[in-house]
């Protein structure tokens, strides 16, 4: 068969779906949480880029690229983040994070 | 069947399975290894539709930096090994309506989308050079804002990263000058010492 | 202005001891309103000499200030002087200014002696008001401030919760007696369009026959006002069913007894009907409700005065029964009737209380007769002054003479007026106040027995021994009136076994019972022939209406002899059984008592009207109560309003709370249903 556009885009879909859900039936710990954000930005460039080869368009590449960044540097804050956050609680178990109660 | 579409089969169906795995492992280092994984196959997906210079930075800068990152990270913490489905099924009704929703929208958008005229127009045949190249072509001209942009937001997160986790500790150092500009008045003492005493 | 003075001096008295009395000290408060008083009373037996003999025709009225106009109604703060005035004006502020001396000497020892003065000044100058008032809102005015005074003067020792009892019990009481008079005051004015004395009474006549359609019947117009105003009499003048709050009246201290429920406030409603003579004239259903309610009270609280124990309750029910006799003798047409029994009464009944207070304090705040008995020796010239007011208020006299004893010539005059009427209730009436007679005459000297006479029932040294004595006797008076050695609890029944003497008391006590007893004798002969005798055109002029129909006073000089005879032989009959049973034979009350257990009880338990008002009016009333506050208010208004709203708004946020969990995934959850929301609603719906 071919693999046409509309594989790619259900593909990316389905990845959008585990991500998440991976964040809201998250359980375990903080990571957990920040990986499923890797897995959604990552099935919106498997789109991107799919788009741009379909239309034959740099642009949705382009686009992919500064995605990819934003998505090193929100990774690299958000485990600076959590490293503070272990010094000063010394747990990250997602259940033990619930200082925002209200 | 074509040789892309065997490695299309092959490559998502791989992506699919390690992405479950990355929210499902129970222990967290393996989590993380997932998560490479999943980033080799996109790639190697990436590689199949002809974008060879975004799948070589997803290689270099995902696993090589975001992933070593994560692991780091994991490694550093003190990760519990934590039960999985723990209130899962608590969520599981409102999840799954939400679940459906949301699929029933992204089919709905899957099967009736169309291109717009305007950017059917605007499409420029292909130049007859690598993706590499043409992806340079264009990024240093017309989006040269957001790439300088882009830049920005990498020196924030790395200023960022540092504010957030350095610890002051007092690290001993040497002070070359201090040493060289020693003299015997201020640096040594006579004491007169009785015999059978001591100090 | 001699008016203006004689009602405003005491309103100067309570505005000083009121208002700075504490400052300036508890002895100048004495002196100013005693003063005050003093020179009011002066001036007042002149305006009565002025008026009641001089040469003015009729009512002159002496205008004060203007109070409202609204609409039609008009009313204004004047004072209307006719010889009904000027008589009323002689008795209130001739017995409050012996009331207030005699108060200087029985309240010594008292710490809030301004107040009281205060108090008793402005009761007086409540009751001016009331008895000069020249329009139905001015006298209502003075009627409500006469029982807000007695409410005040009840409740003087405030620390004592039976005295608030009481005090709230004459004030609601009161209440219901002033409801009827204010519904009075507007079917009058509804009637004439005026509540002016002088525009009402000049259209009474016109308004004889007419009927008003009230309470789903017809009734004849005047009849129901002058019923509604006499409703108002009976509250104030503790008649037969709105009497229950005098005798409880009495836990105030006896200066106030003897003032207000004796000689003033209690005879507003004798006054007042009196007043209203032109309105009443053309009423006759109403006058024999008068009559009839007046005979029934005065048989009613001699009966009970018969079994009283405490010196000052059977001067009370002795008080409510001459009320009655009082009501009798308007009843019948003979306003002056009343109005003389009235001026005498206030004389022998102001003497007895006085008198009492001085046993009272000379027992150390005994007041319970049975713990009394011989004091004639301790204290002599109380028993003579008490000798004298009971002859008085029993009757004594020369019968078919006018010479005697006060209470003789007014009470008489009364029983042979009944007899004389033949207008509805009267046969009733004669009977009643004949046999009430007997009862008066019975329980006075009943009291005169126990308290001075027989053996005695409390302990001290024996008067002989007063050179030994001297020194404690001596010590005990010094300590008495020094106030340090006793414990202040004054008017309850103090310890019988006391063991100090009991003593006269001082000389400013005593003055105002001379005074008082002075009248008591002479007051009815000297005032006979003015005010019911052959100077009564002379006398009263125009103050008094009678109809063209009324003739009672020259019917009842034609009574037969044993009518005229009746009330001396009822009186003879009642102290030879009181002499018997209390002197000859002291064991006989106790067996009567044991042998009629059921009457004795009814007696004693005041008809057991006290009980019935409790279980048909208080436990409804505190039922109705119960159930508005705790039904209405808490649950209703503050179930729907404040409390319940702030109850509902903690119960959401409660709920609310929840969604807050702090837990990140759930906030996400949170963000991917509202994603989801987002995407529904722009892909069916919003931007295209």
């Amino acid at each position: 068969m071919t693999v046409g556009l509309s594989h790619y885009l259900t593909l990316a879909a389905l990845l959008f779906t585990i991500g998440v859900a991976g964040i809201v039936i998250n359980r375990k710990n903080i990571i957990v949480i920040l990986m499923s954000i890797e897995l959604i930005l990552l099935s919106v460039n498997i789109n991107l880029v799919a788009f741009s080869t379909a239309f034959d368009d740099l642009t949705g590449q382009v686009f992919a690229l500064f995605i990819l960044t934003v998505a090193a540097a929100e990774a690299a804050i958000g485990l600076a983040i959590l490293v503070a956050y272990y010094r000063n609680r010394g747990s990250i178990a997602v259940e033990d994070i619930n200082a925002l109660k209200g | 069947m074509q040789a892309d579409a065997i490695f299309f089969w092959i490559f998502s169906t791989v992506l699919i399975l390690s992405a479950l795995a990355v929210i499902l492992a129970r222990n967290p280092v393996h989590s993380v290894l997932f998560l490479i994984l999943s980033f080799v196959c996109a790639a190697g997906l990436f590689l199949l539709v002809g974008a060879e210079f975004l799948a070589m930075i997803l290689i270099v800068v995902y696993v090589g930096a975001v992933a070593v990152l994560f692991l780091f990270v994991v490694m550093m913490l003190d990760v519990d090994f934590a039960e999985l489905r723990q209130g899962f099924l608590q969520y599981l009704p409102i999840g799954g309506i939400i679940a459906i929703f949301v699929a029933f929208e992204l089919g709905y958008v899957a099967v009736g989308w169309s291109r717009s005229p305007a950017a059917a127009a605007a499409a420029s045949p292909p130049a007859p050079v690598s993706n590499t190249a043409a992806l340079g072509r264009v990024l240093y001209t017309q989006y040269f804002f957001y790439f300088q942009g882009a830049g920005l937001i990498l020196l924030t997160a790395m200023i960022g990263a540092i504010v957030l986790t350095l610890r002051h500790r007092v690290v001993k150092r040497q002070r070359i000058s201090e040493q060289v500009a020693r003299n015997p008045a201020t640096a040594v003492e006579l004491r007169k010492v009785p015999s059978r005493v001591g100090i | 202005m001699l008016y203006d003075l004689i009602v405003f001096l005491p309103l100067v008295g309570f505005l000083i001891a009121g208002l700075v009395g504490n400052q300036i000290g508890a002895r100048p408060s004495e002196i100013v309103t005693t003063s005050l008083l003093g020179l009011a009373c002066v001036l007042a037996w002149i305006g009565f000499v002025q008026v009641g003999l001089g040469q003015t025709d009729h009512a002159f009225v002496v205008p004060v200030a203007n109070w409202f106009t609204s609409g039609k109604m008009a009313a204004a703060w004047a004072l209307r002087i006719d010889t009904l005035t000027v008589v009323m004006l002689v008795v209130v502020t001739t017995v409050s200014f012996l009331v207030h001396l005699y108060s200087i000497g029985y309240m010594h020892e008292d710490p809030s002696r301004p107040r009281f003065f205060a108090y008793l000044s402005m009761f007086t100058f409540a009751m001016l008001t009331l008895v000069t008032a020249d329009n139905l809102v001015q006298m209502f005015f003075g009627w409500e401030g006469v029982g807000l005074a007695s409410y005040l003067l009840i409740g003087f020792w405030y620390e004592r919760p039976a005295a608030n009892a009481a005090a709230i019990k004459a004030f609601v009481v009161n209440r219901v007696g002033d409801f009827g008079f204010a519904l009075g005051i507007f079917l009058v004015f509804a009637l004439t369009g005026s509540v002016s004395f002088d525009a009402v009474f000049g259209a009474a006549p016109n308004l004889a026959g007419k009927t008003i359609h009230v309470f789903g019947g017809n009734f004849d117009a005047l009849t129901v006002a002058c019923l509604l105003l006499f409703m108002g009499a009976m509250g104030k003048s503790a008649q037969f069913l709105l009497h229950t709050w005098l005798p409880d009246a009495m836990e105030g201290p006896t200066p106030v007894s003897a003032l207000i429920h004796a000689a003033t406030m209690v005879t507003a409603g004798v006054f007042m009907v009196a007043r209203l003579s032109p309105l009443f004239e053309f009423a006759p259903v109403a006058l024999s409700v008068v009559t009839i309610v007046g005979a029934t009270t005065a048989f009613f609280a001699a009966t009970v005065g018969l079994v009283q124990n405490d010196i000052k309750r059977v001067v009370a029910y002795s008080t409510c029964s001459q009320l009655g006799y009082m009501f009798v003798g308007l009843g019948v047409g003979g306003y002056s009737l009343g109005i003389f029994h009235l001026f005498t009464h206030a004389f022998f009944k102001a003497l007895l209380f006085l008198g009492a207070g001085s046993v009272i304090h000379a027992m150390h705040h005994e007041q319970d007769m049975r713990n009394m008995g011989g004091l004639r020796k301790e204290i002599p010239f109380t028993f003579w002054m008490m000798v004298i007011g009971t002859l008085a208020l029993t009757g004594v006299g020369v019968p078919f003479t006018g010479i005697g004893f006060a209470g003789f010539v007014s009470k008489d005059a009364i029983i042979e007026a009944a007899f004389a009427s033949n207008r509805p209730g009267a046969v009733y009436a004669f009977l009643c106040v004949v046999v009430a007679a007997g009862f008066t005459a019975f329980y006075s000297w009943r009291l005169i027995f126990m308290t001075f006479f027989g053996e005695r029932h409390w302990s001290g040294p024996v008067p002989e021994y007063k050179e030994g004595e001297a020194g404690e006797v001596a010590g005990a008076t010094a300590g008495h009136s020094g106030g340090a050695g006793h414990s202040h609890a004054p008017e309850e029944h103090g310890d019988p076994s006391h063991g100090h003497a009991a003593h006269e008391s001082p000389m400013v006590m005593l003055i105002p019972l001379a005074v008082l007893a002075l009248g008591s004798v002479l007051a009815g002969v000297a005032f006979r022939y003015l005010f019911i005798g052959g100077g009564y055109e002379g006398f009263w002029k125009d103050a008094l209406f009678l109809a063209q129909n009324n003739h009672i006073l020259e019917n009842m000089e034609r009574a037969p002899w044993l009518v005229s005879a009746s009330p001396t032989l009822a009186m003879l009959i009642g102290v030879a059984i009181a002499y018997y049973m209390y002197i000859v034979a002291p064991e006989a009350p106790r067996r009567l008592a044991e042998s009629n257990p059921i009457l004795y009880r009814f007696l004693l338990n005041k008809w057991y009207f006290d009980e019935l008002y409790d279980l048909i009016f208080v436990r409804p009333a505190f039922w109705i109560g119960r159930l508005f506050w705790r039904g209405g208010d808490g649950f209703v208004i503050d179930g729907f309003g404040p409390d319940g709203v702030s109850a509902r708004v903690l119960d959401v946020t409660r709920n609310v709370v929840r969604l807050q969990s702090g837990y990140v995934y759930h906030y996400a959850f949170a963000m991917l249903i509202g994603v989801a929301a987002l995407a529904t609603w722009y892909l069916f719906g919003g931007i295209r």
